[in-house]
């Protein structure tokens, strides 16, 4: 694999070729925020957070770190004062939208974001990053759940608002969602509960990480040390550990 | 008028395309042009034809302005709202119409006699404003004209 | 028709056809674009055929149904051949007296000349009239003398020769050379230097590679793509082969909107001729290059129109934007290198090959070369399709070849590059047409609408319309694009609205800037661009609106009131007759009054008041006088002289 320098922050940096600025800029221990970017999917870039300025053949211009890749020479600034006005305002952006969501309060208070300016707001919790539906596609491989619509009126859904058997509960996209609007897990959960005999599959064995299971704890996956366990040696998602798909 | 599908029929529109990939749009358009809409029934038939998630082919349906996820009125009426039309004075076309047939622009009448759409730019420019009652163009239209426009469908 | 295997026997063929056709044979050519569709030229097509067929004189007469002229403004519009006398607005009626008078006795009828409303001046060719005068129809011109569902027409006028000259004498090295040194760049919109994409595209990796034509053509009040892809299929068709040749392609895609189904349809009868002469399938002209062309309808969203999100849509995907920092031309459809390009840019290439790179670098400005065909719509008396060359000014289009502003109004500014674009007031009336010079005046060439607005048009409200249309269609992937014009759009109805706050205008400029650099896609990207563009020009109409509460040009309703002015009411009760929601009162003699709290604002009492009393006016910006006591609505005829 090539190997790419270039200078982030004032400070020259080797990547591999292939990699995205992000990527080179979490190996050399600077943390640029993201909201829609998660290592076991692709980055879509949609969110627009990771903003940064490239310098590149004498001419500044902002991009997002997750999906530009590294390039020779270029000299990248995470941090800069154009980088903090466009965050701030993508954050009031998103905040008019989802004004209760912790992690955009938290961002907010970053970066100075006091009153809101913006004249319409709304009372969304869903900030559609994607990941939810990135995972079910890329990592179930089920794609159980979708966008829906488009511009501001676009949700996450299931097809018709209807759970479908497709879901699995395995609670990949709970995991991942960074604002807690997903509860896809405990409404399917309760939909499994009212299963009865040789149908109470195991979560893992629908999701096919294991066959032939049946669950002895209702579902109350707490009490299982089989989940303990599982969850103690991956340390991290099933979904997102395993290579299900 | 909810029509019932024959996944035969869906599957004559699939089979039209021998198995040529990237055809999902293509294949929706032709089962809303059949239809004059997009039947559940039809979107499951499509996904497990084209082995597309389901819910992969629902947000296509719903993504697209010539696709409707709900069954639509016997009339379609496309009001121009391009900008020519507009600086014409189309808005006050749109608001007759709506007045009209007491609908908004996006939903069919209860009767299902009428489904009212905007649209941007039907390329009738020298007419504006234009409006499309199933593919017939009436142009140089003023609010006083709509009513006895429409009142000629049934 | 027989394939032909070699450029020989091309070249025989369209002698052979020359030979045959009889040019003094009349011929009624008949304008078939959707334009005059809408103006039910297909009745006045079918009054022809059978009045001709009643008179016996099928042998005598031809009749051809042609693609768009461009002059939409005048149609049902008939051109008669050999003679090329021009006859405008034509109706079914006229039908008879065109066949018996004008094929039979060489009369030309003078009520359905072109007639200048300045001099009086009728025009019997279609070249005389002033507004084809004054173009340069190297492009569009052909579309008047092509039956679209014939090949034969484009061949006899030369088609294909560029294909033949391209495939057996030049290498695609060559090619590109030439499309490079005629400066050629991009008409969709992004002004690309289109030799430098097909070099790019042509060094990319890989065997599989793909060509494109960009037809979805979603700008508002533009349809030059609509009437070329209608009216002249071939041309773009023998520019597409020449470029998948050039850069190795073997599967071309015209992807056309799915709201222009003659266009669907003509390309298809186009395609299947093509193949059956062989300038498409295996071993084209014996030339050993093999290429075949798929269509993919769009189905309803302007974004989708974006190079990349077309991509996407053509891989049956939906159709949104993706990151560009990889061009499409290394990776486009299914990861393979592609070259989109707009219709009318595929169409230009044919005119380059034969005539060179020099001829067509002859026409035009240094950074913008050969011609543009601009849809010239809105309040402009010839509304139509218009090809200059680059570097015209937008006076001469608007006033020499446009006619200028119908009914004497004043002209206000001309919107250019669609929802991406921006306005040019009439400060700058002068400018040349050119990439460079209308981005630096704050609009951008896009793909060739061009809307003329008039004092009658508010820019506050022309930039809330931009906004409003691409919050329909952003796809809303992306946070600035998606929530940045929803607030952009607030505070814009909010403005028309009179809510209008101190402040307001800063906060625009706020969200614009980081829509503009934060975006994924050009829609996020330009989309402050009408805003802004307004903003640069038109700032006292925003302030009018939010420190006045008033609209200038009379057209935000929470701003304006209609009143009848009592010293000009002749109480004819034309505007109570007509009201919707009977909020006038009156009688014969007794002066009308709107009643204010009823009034809706649907302005019908101002379009129906006769003009010799024009009493109707808007009031904007002060308040409505207070109606008349009822003694004093009593209209007192005027004594008339000599009477006692």
């Amino acid at each position: 694999m090539k190997k790419i320098t270039l200078i982030i922050d004032g400070t020259e940096r080797t990547a591999q070729e292939g990699m995205t600025i992000l990527e080179a800029a979490q190996e050399a221990g600077i943390t640029i925020p993201t909201l829609c970017y998660h290592p076991s999917v692709t980055p879509s870039g949609s969110c627009r957070l990771c903003t940064v300025e490239i310098l590149k053949g004498g001419k500044s211009r902002l991009v997002t770190a997750c999906t530009y890749p590294v390039e020779e020479g270029i000299e990248v600034k995470t941090n800069s004062a154009a980088v903090r006005k466009t965050r701030k305002m993508l954050i009031e952006l998103l905040l008019a939208r989802c004004p209760s969501v912790p992690v955009l309060q938290e961002l907010g208070r970053e970066y100075g974001v006091k009153k809101p300016r913006l004249k319409k707001i709304k009372n969304e919790d869903c900030i559609l990053c994607g990941l939810c539906t990135q995972v079910c596609q890329e990592k179930m491989g089920v794609s159980a759940i979708n966008f829906v619509g488009r511009g501001v009126n676009r949700t996450v859904d299931f097809p018709f608002e209807r759970m479908w058997d497709v879901c699995v509960a395995c609670g990949a996209c709970t995991y991942v969602c960074p604002t807690g609007h997903i509860q896809n897990e405990a409404h399917k959960v309760a939909q499994l509960k009212r299963k009865l005999g040789i149908e109470r599959k195991c979560r893992y064995m629908l999701m096919g990480a294991v066959s032939n299971k049946l669950c002895p704890h209702n579902y109350e996956c707490w009490r299982c040390e089989y989940d303990q366990r599982t969850e103690y040696r991956l340390c991290e998602h099933p979904v997102l550990a395993l290579k299900l798909n | 008028m909810v029509s019932q599908v024959d996944p035969a029929a869906i599957d004559r529109i699939i089979d039209k395309y021998q198995s040529e990939e990237g055809i999902l749009i293509q294949v929706l358009l032709d089962v809303q042009h059949e239809y004059n809409w997009l039947p559940e029934e039809a979107l499951k038939r499509i996904s497990e034809r084209l082995e597309i998630p389901f819910s992969q082919v629902y947000r296509v349906a719903s993504f697209y302005k010539a696709m409707s996820l709900t069954p639509r009125g016997k009339h379609l009426v496309r009001v121009c709202l391009g900008t020519a039309c507009h600086v014409r004075g189309a808005p006050r076309i749109l608001d007759k119409v709506e007045r009209a047939i007491n609908i908004k622009a996006g939903e069919t009448t209860q009767d299902m006699k009428f489904s009212l759409e905007r649209v941007n730019c039907l390329g009738c420019c020298a007419l504006g404003p234009v409006m499309v009652i199933d593919g017939e163009a009436y142009g140089n239209l003023v609010p006083a004209k709509v009513e006895e426009i429409l009142n000629k469908y049934d | 028709m027989v394939r032909l295997q070699s450029p020989a026997e091309l070249e025989e063929l369209r002698k052979h056809m020359l030979a045959k056709r009889d040019t003094k044979k009349p011929c009624i050519t008949i304008c078939s674009g959707t334009g005059c569709r809408a103006y039910a030229s297909e009745k006045v097509s079918t009054a022809f055929e059978e009045e001709i067929k009643k008179q016996g004189l099928d042998n005598t007469i031809d009749i051809k149904t042609t693609g768009c002229h461009g002059f939409c403004e005048k149609g049902p519009l008939v051109v008669i051949l050999p003679g090329e006398i021009c006859y405008v607005q034509v109706k079914p009626t006229d039908v008879a007296q065109i066949i018996s008078q004008t094929i039979g006795e060489s009369k030309i009828l003078d009520q359905l000349l072109y007639t200048d409303p300045v001099t009086g001046e009728k025009a019997v060719h279609e070249s005389e009239i002033p507004f084809y005068k004054n173009q340069t129809r190297l492009v569009f011109g052909n579309n008047s003398k092509i039956d679209p569902t014939n090949i034969d027409d484009y061949i006899v006028l030369g088609g294909y020769s560029a294909l033949s000259k391209a495939l057996f004498e030049m290498t695609p090295e060559e090619i590109i050379a030439e499309v490079k040194d005629s400066g050629l760049r991009g008409r969709g919109g992004g002004g690309f230097p289109t030799g430098r994409k097909w070099e790019e595209c042509r060094h990319a990796p890989g065997d599989i590679k793909y060509v494109i034509v960009n037809a979805d053509e979603g700008d508002p009040g533009a349809y030059m793509d609509r009437s070329l892809l209608e009216g002249n299929p071939h041309s773009v068709l023998e520019g597409l082969i020449i470029g998948a040749y050039t850069i190795g392609s073997h599967v071309g895609y015209i992807y056309v909107r799915e709201e222009y189904p003659l266009a669907v349809e003509n390309v298809f009868i186009a395609l299947s001729q093509a193949e059956k002469y062989g300038f498409l399938g295996t071993d084209i002209l014996g030339s050993g290059f093999d290429f075949s062309i798929k269509v993919h309808r769009g189905a309803g969203a302007f974004v989708s129109g974006e190079s990349s999100a077309l991509m996407t849509a053509l891989e049956g995907r939906v159709g949104e934007p993706r990151p560009k920092y990889i061009h499409t031309v290394i990776s486009g459809i299914w990861d393979k290198p592609s070259t989109l390009n707009n219709v009318e840019t595929w169409a230009n290439v044919p005119l380059i090959i034969n005539k060179g790179a020099a001829w067509y670098a002859s026409i035009g400005t240094e950074g913008s070369k050969g011609t543009k065909i601009f849809s010239l719509v809105g309040k402009v008396n010839n509304t139509g399709l218009v090809e200059v060359p680059m570097g015209t000014s937008l006076r001469d289009i608007i006033y020499t070849i446009g006619g200028g502003i119908p009914k004497g109004k004043k002209f206000k500014a001309v919107q250019t590059g669609g929802p991406s674009g921006g306005c040019i007031p009439e400060s700058l009336i002068d400018s040349p047409v050119d990439f460079e010079e209308l981005s630096a005046l704050g609009s951008m060439m896009g793909s060739g609408g061009m809307i003329v607005m008039d004092e009658d048009t508010c820019m506050v409200d022309t930039a809330r319309y931009f906004l409003d249309f691409l919050s329909d269609e952003s796809c809303g992937k992306c946070t600035p694009c998606r929530e940045g014009i929803d607030q952009m759009l607030a505070i814009l109805t909010n403005i028309t609205e009179g809510k209008g706050q101190d402040g307001d205008i800063e906060l625009l400029e706020e969200i614009a800037e980081v829509t503009k650099n934060a975006s994924l896609c050009a829609l996020g990207q330009t989309a402050a661009n009408p805003v802004l563009s307004t903003l640069r020009y038109f700032r006292d109409e925003y302030e009018a609106h939010i420190l006045e509460k008033r609209c200038p040009a009379g057209v935000c309703k929470a701003l304006i009131s209609y009143y009848i002015q009592p010293d000009k009411c002749q109480a004819c009760l034309i505007c109570y007759r007509n009201c919707p929601v009977g909020a006038i009162t009156g009688a014969k003699k007794q002066i009308h009054v709107i009643d204010q709290n009823t009034c809706i604002k649907c302005g019908i009492c101002f379009d129906v008041c006769p003009q010799r009393f024009s009493a109707v006016e808007k009031i904007s910006g002060r308040p409505v006088p207070p109606p008349l006591p009822l003694e004093a609505r009593v209209i007192k005829k005027k004594k008339s002289k000599g009477k006692k």
